[in-house]
Protein backbone atom coordinates (compact mmCIF):
# COMPACT_ATOMS: atom_id res chain seq x y z
CA UNK A 1 0.00 0.00 0.00
CA UNK A 2 2.99 2.16 -0.02
CA UNK A 3 3.06 2.39 -3.93
CA UNK A 4 1.34 5.86 -4.20
CA UNK A 5 3.55 7.16 -1.73
CA UNK A 6 6.26 6.25 -3.70
CA UNK A 7 5.28 7.42 -7.03
CA UNK A 8 4.72 11.09 -5.45
CA UNK A 9 8.23 11.31 -4.52
CA UNK A 10 10.41 8.79 -6.95
CA UNK A 11 9.45 10.73 -10.38
CA UNK A 12 12.86 11.01 -11.66
CA UNK A 13 14.22 8.03 -13.49
CA UNK A 14 17.41 7.16 -10.83
CA UNK A 15 14.94 7.68 -7.90
CA UNK A 16 14.33 10.71 -5.47
CA UNK A 17 16.96 11.33 -3.26
CA UNK A 18 19.51 13.27 -5.24
CA UNK A 19 23.00 14.26 -3.71
CA UNK A 20 23.49 17.85 -2.81
CA UNK A 21 26.84 18.82 -2.14
CA UNK A 22 28.15 20.65 -0.02
CA UNK A 23 28.01 24.53 -1.09
CA UNK A 24 25.24 23.81 -3.12
CA UNK A 25 23.34 27.14 -4.23
CA UNK A 26 19.55 27.30 -5.79
CA UNK A 27 18.70 28.15 -9.38
CA UNK A 28 15.22 27.93 -10.83
CA UNK A 29 15.49 26.15 -14.32
CA UNK A 30 12.75 27.30 -16.68
CA UNK A 31 12.49 24.56 -19.66
CA UNK A 32 10.22 24.91 -22.56
CA UNK A 33 8.24 21.42 -22.51
CA UNK A 34 6.15 20.01 -25.17
CA UNK A 35 4.74 16.19 -25.67
CA UNK A 36 2.89 15.50 -28.09
CA UNK A 37 0.68 13.11 -26.67
CA UNK A 38 -1.01 15.42 -24.15
CA UNK A 39 0.27 19.00 -25.05
CA UNK A 40 -1.36 21.44 -28.19
CA UNK A 41 1.24 24.20 -27.56
CA UNK A 42 4.96 24.06 -25.84
CA UNK A 43 4.83 25.13 -22.38
CA UNK A 44 7.17 26.40 -19.26
CA UNK A 45 7.98 24.00 -16.26
CA UNK A 46 9.99 25.65 -13.82
CA UNK A 47 12.30 23.64 -11.40
CA UNK A 48 14.66 24.64 -8.74
CA UNK A 49 17.39 23.02 -8.78
CA UNK A 50 20.47 22.71 -5.93
CA UNK A 51 23.80 23.15 -8.31
CA UNK A 52 27.55 23.96 -7.82
CA UNK A 53 28.98 27.28 -9.88
CA UNK A 54 31.21 24.49 -11.33
CA UNK A 55 28.68 22.31 -12.44
CA UNK A 56 27.41 22.10 -16.45
CA UNK A 57 23.80 23.13 -17.53
CA UNK A 58 23.93 19.20 -18.72
CA UNK A 59 24.07 18.59 -15.44
CA UNK A 60 21.16 20.64 -14.01
CA UNK A 61 19.21 18.75 -16.63
CA UNK A 62 20.59 15.51 -15.62
CA UNK A 63 19.40 16.02 -11.84
CA UNK A 64 15.80 17.09 -13.20
CA UNK A 65 15.60 13.50 -14.95
CA UNK A 66 17.32 11.38 -12.58
CA UNK A 67 15.69 12.44 -9.38
CA UNK A 68 12.70 14.68 -10.19
CA UNK A 69 11.10 13.88 -13.65
CA UNK A 70 11.60 10.72 -15.37
CA UNK A 71 10.02 12.15 -18.55
CA UNK A 72 12.16 14.84 -19.51
CA UNK A 73 13.40 14.34 -22.92
CA UNK A 74 16.61 15.84 -24.28
CA UNK A 75 19.76 14.31 -26.29
CA UNK A 76 23.03 13.73 -24.59
CA UNK A 77 26.13 11.79 -25.27
CA UNK A 78 29.63 12.50 -24.59
CA UNK A 79 28.85 15.41 -22.50
CA UNK A 80 32.59 16.60 -22.92
CA UNK A 81 31.49 18.90 -26.59
CA UNK A 82 32.58 16.29 -28.95
CA UNK A 83 28.95 14.27 -30.46
CA UNK A 84 27.29 17.42 -30.83
CA UNK A 85 23.76 15.76 -29.41
CA UNK A 86 23.00 18.63 -26.97
CA UNK A 87 22.66 21.86 -28.32
CA UNK A 88 19.90 23.97 -26.98
CA UNK A 89 18.90 27.47 -26.53
CA UNK A 90 20.31 28.73 -23.05
CA UNK A 91 19.20 31.98 -22.07
CA UNK A 92 18.08 32.46 -25.29
CA UNK A 93 21.76 31.41 -26.72
CA UNK A 94 22.27 28.72 -28.58
CA UNK A 95 25.09 26.08 -26.78
CA UNK A 96 25.97 22.56 -25.96
CA UNK A 97 24.67 22.10 -22.50
CA UNK A 98 27.95 20.48 -21.63
CA UNK A 99 30.16 23.29 -21.83
CA UNK A 100 28.48 25.79 -20.56
CA UNK A 101 29.17 26.35 -17.03
CA UNK A 102 26.43 27.82 -14.59
CA UNK A 103 29.05 29.86 -12.57
CA UNK A 104 28.76 32.00 -16.35
CA UNK A 105 24.99 32.14 -15.89
CA UNK A 106 25.14 32.80 -12.52
CA UNK A 107 23.19 36.27 -11.60
CA UNK A 108 25.76 39.03 -9.96
CA UNK A 109 24.88 40.70 -6.51
CA UNK A 110 23.50 37.79 -4.56
CA UNK A 111 20.27 38.08 -7.01
CA UNK A 112 18.43 35.07 -7.48
CA UNK A 113 19.33 33.06 -10.78
CA UNK A 114 17.09 31.69 -13.49
CA UNK A 115 18.05 29.83 -16.50
CA UNK A 116 15.71 29.38 -19.13
CA UNK A 117 16.14 26.51 -21.80
CA UNK A 118 14.38 25.76 -24.90
CA UNK A 119 15.03 23.50 -27.88
CA UNK A 120 17.31 24.98 -30.82
CA UNK A 121 14.82 27.02 -32.99
CA UNK A 122 13.63 26.33 -36.88
CA UNK A 123 13.33 22.63 -36.57
CA UNK A 124 10.25 20.70 -35.78
CA UNK A 125 10.01 19.46 -32.04
CA UNK A 126 9.53 15.64 -31.37
CA UNK A 127 9.39 16.01 -27.41
CA UNK A 128 10.75 18.75 -25.05
CA UNK A 129 14.24 19.51 -26.06
CA UNK A 130 14.21 17.00 -28.61
CA UNK A 131 14.12 18.47 -32.24
CA UNK A 132 13.49 16.48 -35.53
CA UNK A 133 17.00 17.07 -36.94
CA UNK A 134 16.12 15.25 -40.40
CA UNK A 135 15.89 18.75 -42.48
CA UNK A 136 18.97 19.89 -41.24
CA UNK A 137 21.03 16.33 -42.35
CA UNK A 138 18.97 16.53 -45.44
CA UNK A 139 20.79 20.07 -45.98
CA UNK A 140 23.93 18.60 -44.83
CA UNK A 141 24.24 15.33 -47.47
CA UNK A 142 22.91 17.78 -49.74
CA UNK A 143 25.74 19.65 -50.48
CA UNK A 144 27.70 16.09 -50.71
CA UNK A 145 30.22 16.38 -47.94
CA UNK A 146 32.95 13.74 -48.74
CA UNK A 147 35.70 13.57 -50.91
CA UNK A 148 35.04 13.22 -54.62
CA UNK A 149 37.66 12.67 -57.00
CA UNK A 150 37.83 11.27 -61.08
CA UNK A 151 39.92 9.07 -63.04
CA UNK A 152 41.94 6.55 -61.53
CA UNK A 153 42.56 5.87 -58.46
CA UNK A 154 46.45 7.28 -57.28
CA UNK A 155 48.46 4.34 -56.34
CA UNK A 156 49.97 6.29 -53.29
CA UNK A 157 48.50 8.60 -50.45
CA UNK A 158 47.12 11.61 -52.03
CA UNK A 159 49.65 14.37 -50.99
CA UNK A 160 48.60 17.69 -49.69
CA UNK A 161 50.59 20.46 -48.29
CA UNK A 162 50.58 22.31 -44.93
CA UNK A 163 49.26 25.32 -46.67
CA UNK A 164 46.79 23.83 -48.54
CA UNK A 165 45.15 21.80 -45.48
CA UNK A 166 45.37 25.26 -43.67
CA UNK A 167 42.77 26.86 -46.40
CA UNK A 168 40.47 24.50 -45.23
CA UNK A 169 41.10 23.67 -41.57
CA UNK A 170 38.81 25.40 -39.64
CA UNK A 171 36.02 24.27 -41.07
CA UNK A 172 36.96 20.82 -40.37
CA UNK A 173 36.37 20.72 -36.61
CA UNK A 174 32.60 20.99 -37.14
CA UNK A 175 30.60 18.10 -35.10
CA UNK A 176 26.89 18.73 -36.56
CA UNK A 177 25.28 20.43 -33.46
CA UNK A 178 22.86 22.82 -35.52
CA UNK A 179 23.41 25.44 -33.15
CA UNK A 180 24.67 27.63 -36.45
CA UNK A 181 22.31 26.90 -38.72
CA UNK A 182 19.19 27.47 -35.88
CA UNK A 183 20.74 30.49 -34.47
CA UNK A 184 20.13 31.81 -38.30
CA UNK A 185 17.43 33.83 -39.05
CA UNK A 186 17.54 33.43 -42.10
CA UNK A 187 16.87 29.61 -41.43
CA UNK A 188 14.16 30.30 -38.96
CA UNK A 189 11.85 31.83 -41.67
CA UNK A 190 12.49 29.59 -44.81
CA UNK A 191 13.79 26.29 -43.80
CA UNK A 192 14.92 25.56 -47.54
CA UNK A 193 17.90 27.50 -47.39
CA UNK A 194 21.18 25.33 -47.01
CA UNK A 195 22.20 26.95 -43.57
CA UNK A 196 25.64 27.90 -42.44
CA UNK A 197 26.68 23.91 -41.07
CA UNK A 198 26.02 22.43 -44.45
CA UNK A 199 27.99 25.23 -46.03
CA UNK A 200 30.97 25.00 -43.26
CA UNK A 201 30.45 21.33 -44.53
CA UNK A 202 30.71 22.27 -48.03
CA UNK A 203 33.85 24.63 -47.45
CA UNK A 204 35.23 21.92 -46.13
CA UNK A 205 35.90 19.85 -49.15
CA UNK A 206 35.36 22.87 -51.56
CA UNK A 207 38.82 24.23 -50.88
CA UNK A 208 40.80 20.71 -50.54
CA UNK A 209 43.25 20.50 -53.06
CA UNK A 210 42.74 16.79 -52.77
CA UNK A 211 38.99 17.31 -53.90
CA UNK A 212 37.32 17.64 -57.57
CA UNK A 213 34.19 18.43 -57.33
CA UNK A 214 34.17 21.65 -55.97
CA UNK A 215 32.65 23.50 -59.09
CA UNK A 216 29.36 20.88 -58.20
CA UNK A 217 29.28 22.15 -54.71
CA UNK A 218 29.27 25.90 -55.85
CA UNK A 219 26.70 25.35 -58.52
CA UNK A 220 24.15 23.74 -55.46
CA UNK A 221 25.28 26.96 -53.33
CA UNK A 222 24.69 29.40 -56.00
CA UNK A 223 21.09 28.39 -56.40
CA UNK A 224 18.44 30.37 -54.30
CA UNK A 225 18.42 28.40 -51.42
CA UNK A 226 22.54 28.94 -51.70
CA UNK A 227 24.94 31.40 -49.87
CA UNK A 228 23.45 34.64 -51.03
CA UNK A 229 20.80 33.94 -48.64
CA UNK A 230 23.22 34.60 -46.13
CA UNK A 231 22.55 38.51 -44.76
CA UNK A 232 25.75 38.45 -42.39
CA UNK A 233 24.37 38.69 -39.27
CA UNK A 234 27.06 36.44 -37.42
CA UNK A 235 24.73 34.30 -34.87
CA UNK A 236 26.12 31.25 -36.61
CA UNK A 237 29.84 32.25 -35.55
CA UNK A 238 28.63 33.52 -32.01
CA UNK A 239 26.87 30.09 -31.77
CA UNK A 240 29.35 27.63 -32.92
CA UNK A 241 30.84 25.91 -29.59
CA UNK A 242 34.13 24.78 -31.63
CA UNK A 243 34.66 28.59 -32.48
CA UNK A 244 34.44 28.16 -36.28
CA UNK A 245 33.96 31.50 -37.89
CA UNK A 246 31.15 29.80 -39.50
CA UNK A 247 30.22 33.61 -41.20
CA UNK A 248 33.82 33.40 -42.64
CA UNK A 249 33.77 30.51 -43.78
CA UNK A 250 30.45 31.29 -45.83
CA UNK A 251 32.04 34.75 -47.17
CA UNK A 252 34.20 32.50 -48.72
CA UNK A 253 32.33 30.63 -50.85
CA UNK A 254 30.94 33.51 -51.94
CA UNK A 255 34.02 34.93 -53.02
CA UNK A 256 34.95 31.66 -54.74
CA UNK A 257 31.79 32.26 -56.80
CA UNK A 258 32.34 35.89 -57.44
CA UNK A 259 36.04 35.07 -58.62
CA UNK A 260 35.55 31.72 -59.89
CA UNK A 261 38.68 30.60 -57.77
CA UNK A 262 38.91 28.02 -54.84
CA UNK B 1 29.88 9.73 -63.98
CA UNK B 2 28.78 12.59 -61.32
CA UNK B 3 25.63 10.23 -60.66
CA UNK B 4 27.52 7.22 -59.37
CA UNK B 5 28.90 8.78 -56.60
CA UNK B 6 25.08 10.11 -55.23
CA UNK B 7 25.00 8.09 -52.49
CA UNK B 8 21.11 7.07 -51.74
CA UNK B 9 19.45 8.97 -49.39
CA UNK B 10 16.16 7.00 -48.30
CA UNK B 11 13.57 8.61 -46.31
CA UNK B 12 14.84 11.96 -46.93
CA UNK B 13 13.23 14.76 -48.46
CA UNK B 14 14.78 15.60 -51.86
CA UNK B 15 15.86 19.10 -53.26
CA UNK B 16 15.76 20.08 -56.58
CA UNK B 17 18.69 19.83 -58.60
CA UNK B 18 20.62 23.24 -58.73
CA UNK B 19 19.73 25.05 -61.46
CA UNK B 20 23.27 26.53 -62.73
CA UNK B 21 22.16 29.89 -63.32
CA UNK B 22 23.67 32.82 -61.33
CA UNK B 23 20.97 35.19 -61.11
CA UNK B 24 21.28 35.30 -56.72
CA UNK B 25 24.41 36.01 -57.38
CA UNK B 26 24.24 38.75 -59.52
CA UNK B 27 21.24 40.00 -57.37
CA UNK B 28 23.48 40.11 -54.96
CA UNK B 29 26.11 41.66 -56.32
CA UNK B 30 23.83 44.49 -57.47
CA UNK B 31 22.38 45.27 -53.98
CA UNK B 32 26.09 46.04 -52.85
CA UNK B 33 27.13 48.04 -56.18
CA UNK B 34 23.92 50.07 -56.47
CA UNK B 35 23.68 50.40 -52.46
CA UNK B 36 26.89 52.09 -52.96
CA UNK B 37 26.04 54.52 -55.83
CA UNK B 38 22.90 55.28 -53.77
CA UNK B 39 24.81 56.71 -50.94
CA UNK B 40 26.32 59.61 -52.81
CA UNK B 41 22.95 60.12 -55.21
CA UNK B 42 20.51 60.47 -52.50
CA UNK B 43 23.00 62.19 -50.01
CA UNK B 44 23.57 64.42 -52.56
CA UNK B 45 20.28 64.61 -53.84
CA UNK B 46 19.14 65.69 -50.11
CA UNK B 47 21.97 67.60 -49.47
CA UNK B 48 21.00 70.02 -52.73
CA UNK B 49 17.51 70.24 -51.68
CA UNK B 50 17.75 70.30 -48.35
CA UNK B 51 20.87 72.22 -47.24
CA UNK B 52 22.27 74.29 -50.13
CA UNK B 53 21.59 78.02 -50.50
CA UNK B 54 18.14 78.36 -48.76
CA UNK B 55 17.13 74.47 -48.68
CA UNK B 56 13.33 73.38 -49.10
CA UNK B 57 12.06 77.43 -48.84
CA UNK B 58 13.16 77.73 -52.49
CA UNK B 59 12.26 74.47 -54.36
CA UNK B 60 9.13 75.60 -56.56
CA UNK B 61 8.23 74.92 -60.19
CA UNK B 62 10.75 76.77 -61.72
CA UNK B 63 13.39 75.04 -59.55
CA UNK B 64 12.86 71.94 -60.90
CA UNK B 65 12.23 73.09 -64.40
CA UNK B 66 15.75 74.82 -63.80
CA UNK B 67 16.99 71.69 -63.09
CA UNK B 68 15.57 69.36 -65.55
CA UNK B 69 17.00 71.49 -68.30
CA UNK B 70 20.33 70.26 -67.70
CA UNK B 71 21.19 66.60 -69.08
CA UNK B 72 23.60 65.73 -65.88
CA UNK B 73 20.75 66.21 -63.46
CA UNK B 74 18.10 64.59 -65.96
CA UNK B 75 20.40 61.61 -65.55
CA UNK B 76 21.15 61.93 -61.58
CA UNK B 77 17.61 61.78 -61.18
CA UNK B 78 16.95 58.83 -63.51
CA UNK B 79 19.82 56.85 -61.78
CA UNK B 80 18.36 57.30 -58.43
CA UNK B 81 14.70 56.53 -59.74
CA UNK B 82 15.95 53.15 -61.06
CA UNK B 83 18.57 51.85 -58.64
CA UNK B 84 16.08 52.99 -55.65
CA UNK B 85 13.45 51.10 -57.22
CA UNK B 86 15.55 48.36 -58.53
CA UNK B 87 17.62 48.30 -54.76
CA UNK B 88 14.57 48.33 -52.87
CA UNK B 89 12.45 45.99 -54.92
CA UNK B 90 14.94 42.93 -55.07
CA UNK B 91 15.29 43.48 -51.08
CA UNK B 92 11.48 42.89 -50.94
CA UNK B 93 11.75 40.27 -53.22
CA UNK B 94 14.01 38.44 -50.57
CA UNK B 95 12.27 39.22 -47.37
CA UNK B 96 9.15 38.54 -49.63
CA UNK B 97 11.13 34.66 -50.47
CA UNK B 98 12.44 34.50 -46.57
CA UNK B 99 8.53 35.09 -44.95
CA UNK B 100 5.87 33.91 -47.93
CA UNK B 101 5.30 30.32 -46.39
CA UNK B 102 2.89 29.51 -49.35
CA UNK B 103 3.98 29.60 -53.26
CA UNK B 104 0.76 30.90 -54.15
CA UNK B 105 1.09 33.93 -51.41
CA UNK B 106 4.66 34.06 -52.47
CA UNK B 107 3.68 34.23 -56.39
CA UNK B 108 1.52 37.01 -55.77
CA UNK B 109 3.15 39.12 -53.36
CA UNK B 110 5.89 39.06 -56.06
CA UNK B 111 3.70 40.09 -58.68
CA UNK B 112 2.40 43.19 -56.84
CA UNK B 113 5.98 43.93 -56.14
CA UNK B 114 6.57 43.94 -59.59
CA UNK B 115 3.98 45.26 -61.07
CA UNK B 116 4.55 48.52 -59.03
CA UNK B 117 8.11 48.89 -59.92
CA UNK B 118 7.20 48.82 -63.84
CA UNK B 119 4.58 51.47 -62.86
CA UNK B 120 6.69 53.71 -60.78
CA UNK B 121 9.83 53.05 -62.79
CA UNK B 122 7.82 54.17 -66.08
CA UNK B 123 5.74 57.45 -64.53
CA UNK B 124 9.38 58.54 -63.30
CA UNK B 125 10.68 58.28 -66.67
CA UNK B 126 8.24 59.39 -68.26
CA UNK B 127 8.10 62.33 -66.19
CA UNK B 128 11.94 62.88 -66.33
CA UNK B 129 12.14 62.77 -70.24
CA UNK B 130 8.82 64.30 -71.03
CA UNK B 131 8.94 67.31 -68.48
CA UNK B 132 7.76 70.63 -70.09
CA UNK B 133 8.91 73.70 -68.40
CA UNK B 134 6.78 75.99 -70.80
CA UNK B 135 3.58 74.26 -68.92
CA UNK B 136 1.34 77.22 -67.95
CA UNK B 137 -1.24 77.00 -65.07
S1 LIG C 1 29.69 24.91 -37.65
FE1 LIG C 1 29.82 24.89 -35.38
S2 LIG C 1 27.72 25.40 -34.72
FE2 LIG C 1 27.57 24.76 -36.86
S3 LIG C 1 27.07 22.59 -36.78
FE3 LIG C 1 29.32 22.76 -36.96
S4 LIG C 1 30.08 22.74 -34.84
FE4 LIG C 1 27.87 23.13 -34.73
S1 LIG D 1 26.80 15.79 -25.03
FE1 LIG D 1 28.19 15.53 -26.69
S2 LIG D 1 28.48 17.58 -27.29
FE2 LIG D 1 27.35 17.84 -25.48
Amino acid sequence: MSAPAEEKTASGSRGSEPPVPDGAITVTVKIRRFNPEFDDEPRWDTFEVPALPSDRVLNLLHYLKWYVDGTLTFRRSCAHGICGSDAMRINGVNRLACKVLLKDLLAGGGKATTITIEPIKGLPVHKDLLVDMEPFFEAYRAVKPYLISYGNEPTRERIQSAADRERFDDTTKCILCAACTTSCPVYWTEGSYFGPAAIVNAHRFIFDSRDEAAEERLDILNDVDGVWRCRTTFNCTDACPRGIQVTKAIQEVKRALLFKRT
Amino acid sequence: MSDALILDKPRSPRRPAARRSNFELYSWLFMRISGLALVVLVLGHLFIMNILDGGVHRINFGFVAGRWASPFWQVWDLAMLWLAQIHGGNGLRTVINDYARKDSTRFWLKMLLYVSMVLIISLGTLVIFTFDPNITG
